[in-house]
């Protein structure tokens, strides 16, 4: 990587496996999902989904104008483990306005805007007065929220590429502090349950009504899930560092994998390469794993191609679902979880392995000297982002 | 840092693309606002059934970015990109929840696929093969800031150009009274770390105490109007070939300066 690697000096996630580090590694040593086959909201599909949490509690104080579902599971995750202790601490060596903030998200706040559409006045065509769409709807209010809840005042983003958004805010925060843009940044990302996912994917046929299977020979759609995670980068010496980001474009379809996997392959390269590291030196792949037929098989090709076919492989979407914007900080989170514990999860709910997916699929969870993890996140419109974690 | 600006695209009413607009933008002719220029554009490098499908942030969007790659001299499939927009397209979120307010709840699997924030971003890579890295981020009214900003930082990380892509379309009511964007406005640069004979100017950033106004009244209306256009002062400075310095306030409030000078 050019310059030393960053340090991941605090991190944590919240999602329908818990709150916090903990809960997730005992979910994962448990082999407990989170997903369950009930309802979000006055949602009528049936399908499986992963609930982080009731998030009834509306937000108070200096942040109750910020106050959204959204938002709400944004503070539940920051007050795990002690991150918003560790950002005050940093914010102190640093200054507030050194710190940037890189929030990943596909809908954010847009389930206001659904209740707000459903509460209009249908005479008027006026949307309630208490609507905001800035701060509890738009794409960057989980961004300011974040911020504000901080108490940051440095600048605040959101990425917004769908399923790959909170990977690429690794690398976009990692490069604003090597240009000297900011001293430190809180990475991260949130995505709430909300109907315009759970109809929208249904209405593209993605959606199981099952339990997701990832690499499953019966495998037929996702389980959407919802998740906050966050992460702080910074100089600094730590057990645990972004070791390298790839970031490419399949330009190929807006909502279907390039099939050969090369974008996925060239994401996978180039952190590879970034990181300075070879495919031996990878001791597991948490796969995007979405357990839809086309992304499966083709994650599998470029799998196979940039790292062979033994490198140990395993989606933990059948235990988190699918959390869209926020999957890849959740499965950076338990990436990290994988090396401090020394674990490779198997990839849940998955009965008969696709015997055309050549990757070296984890089917028994087992306890191994993990140093380095390679993370996958792919989205809509064809953006792909590969982190590579671990032990500097 | 600094870069060196290859090409301007831009798309606003009254300012189809670039060259059209160079002798408004230079101070020459004032600002007409003409309503001939909201018709639709229609990118070429789109395939005529992604354009019928594509949504009016993403026919705007690829114009600019096609009117500037087409002019910058790299080829649009080895640039990077970044493309920023405080809202996308909310057209779309005003059908899809207008749809789930009502008990059928049938949302339209391509406005589905269409709403991604990034789908500007992913015809473009469809449209011009662009294989390199993609970002699309959001800072409401500093989406320009933190788009040039990350511009900045992929050529300080070492690539060679970069393509930068601003855009909002104004929101349909009821949306509109929440988010009062007046007009669409698209404006892409195509920015480089070394410069060459096509180069239209050098950029660096640098401090600055404060926002940039346009004197033109009619230009700092549109300026106000769109987030894209809040990058305007430094299309206006480019477009002169002068010595000057930008303020851009970013969403924290803070004022981020441009240095633009000849290359």
């Amino acid at each position: 990587m050019s310059g030393s690697p960053l340090a991941i000096s605090a991190w944590t996630a919240t999602s329908a496996l818990g709150r916090g580090r903990d809960a997730h590694a005992r979910a994962l040593f448990d082999e407990r999902t989170g997903l369950a086959p009930t309802r979000f909201e006055t949602c009528t599909l049936e399908c499986w989904i992963g609930v982080a949490g009731s998030l009834d509690r509306p937000l108070s104080g200096e942040l109750a104008a910020w106050d959204c579902r959204n938002n709400r599971l944004a503070q539940l995750g920051l007050e795990q483990d002690g991150f918003t202790a560790q950002v005050a601490r940093a914010a102190e060596r640093y200054g507030a306005e050194r710190i940037g903030v890189f929030m990943g998200t596909s809908t954010s706040g847009i389930h206001s805007a659904e209740l707000a559409y459903r509460e209009r006045d249908r005479a008027a065509n006026r949307l309630p007065a208490d609507f905001d769409h800035g701060r509890t709807s738009c794409t960057w209010s989980i961004a300011g929220f974040v911020q504000a809840s901080l108490k940051l005042r440095g600048e605040s983003i959101a990425i917004s590429t769908a399923c790959s958004s909170s990977a690429k805010v690794f690398a976009s925060a990692r490069r604003a502090i090597q240009a000297g843009l900011c001293d430190a940044a809180v990475v991260g990302g949130v995505d709430s349950l909300c109907l315009t996912t759970l109809h929208g994917f249904h209405s593209l046929q993605l959606v199981s009504r099952d339990i997701c299977r990832p690499a499953d020979t019966r495998r037929n759609g996702i389980s959407i899930g919802e998740a906050a995670g966050f992460a702080l980068l910074e100089r600094a010496d730590a057990e645990l560092a972004l070791l390298g980001d790839g970031e490419s474009s399949d330009a190929h379809h807006m909502s279907a994998p390039e099939p050969n996997g090369r974008g996925a392959g060239e994401a996978m390269t180039r952190a590879l390469a970034r990181a300075g590291l070879q495919a031996a030196d990878i001791d597991y792949v948490n796969l995007h794993g979405t357990a839809t037929p086309a992304n499966d098989a083709a994650e599998d090709r470029a799998i196979c191609s940039v790292l062979g076919e033994s490198t140990p492989v395993s989606s933990t979407k059948g235990w988190t679902g699918h959390t869209l914007g926020a999957a890849g900080i959740l499965e950076a989170v338990i990436s990290l979880l994988c090396v401090e514990h020394g674990f490779v999860p198997r990839s849940l709910n998955t009965l008969s392995p696709d015997p055309s997916l050549r990757a070296n699929l984890v089917r028994d969870s087992r306890r191994a000297r993990i140093g380095r993890v390679m993370s996958n996140s792919f989205g809509f419109g064809g953006s792909n982002c590969s982190l590579v974690l671990g032990r500097p | 840092m600094s870069a060196f600006v290859q090409a301007v695209g831009l798309f606003a009413p009254g300012l189809p693309n670039w060259s059209t607009s160079l002798a408004t933008l230079n101070g020459e002719q004032l600002y007409a606002a003409s309503d001939a220029g909201i018709a639709p554009p229609q990118p070429q490098l789109l395939p005529p059934n992604e354009r019928r499908r594509a949504p009016l942030s993403v026919l705007l969007a690829l114009h600019a970015a096609e009117d500037a790659v087409q002019r910058s001299g790299i080829a649009a499939g080895d640039l990077p990109s970044v493309f920023g927009s405080s809202d996308a397209e909310m057209a779309i979120i005003h059908r899809i929840s207008s749809a789930l307010a009502e008990p059928a709840r049938s949302v339209s699997p391509t406005d589905f696929h269409n709403s991604v924030h990034n789908a500007a971003a992913g015809y473009w890579g469809i449209a011009a093969r662009a294989t390199r890295s993609a970002t699309t981020l959001a800072a409401f009214d500093g989406t320009c800031v933190a788009a040039l900003q990350e511009s900045f930082a992929l050529l300080a990380d070492g690539e060679r150009a970069v393509l930068l892509v601003l855009y909002d379309v104004p929101p349909p009511v009821p949306l509109y009274e929440k988010r009062p964007i007046e007009v669409p406005v698209a404006v892409a640069l195509v920015l480089s770390r070394e410069s060459s004979t096509a180069s239209l100017a050098s950029v660096r950033l640098d401090r600055a105490d404060t926002e940039t106004q346009l004197p033109d009244p009619t230009l700092e209306r549109l300026r106000r109007a769109n987030p894209a256009a809040r990058v305007l002062p430094l299309l206006c400075a480019i477009a002169r070939g002068s010595e000057e310095l930008v303020g851009l306030r970013a969403q924290s409030g803070r004022i981020v300066g441009v240095r633009v000078s000849r290359p």
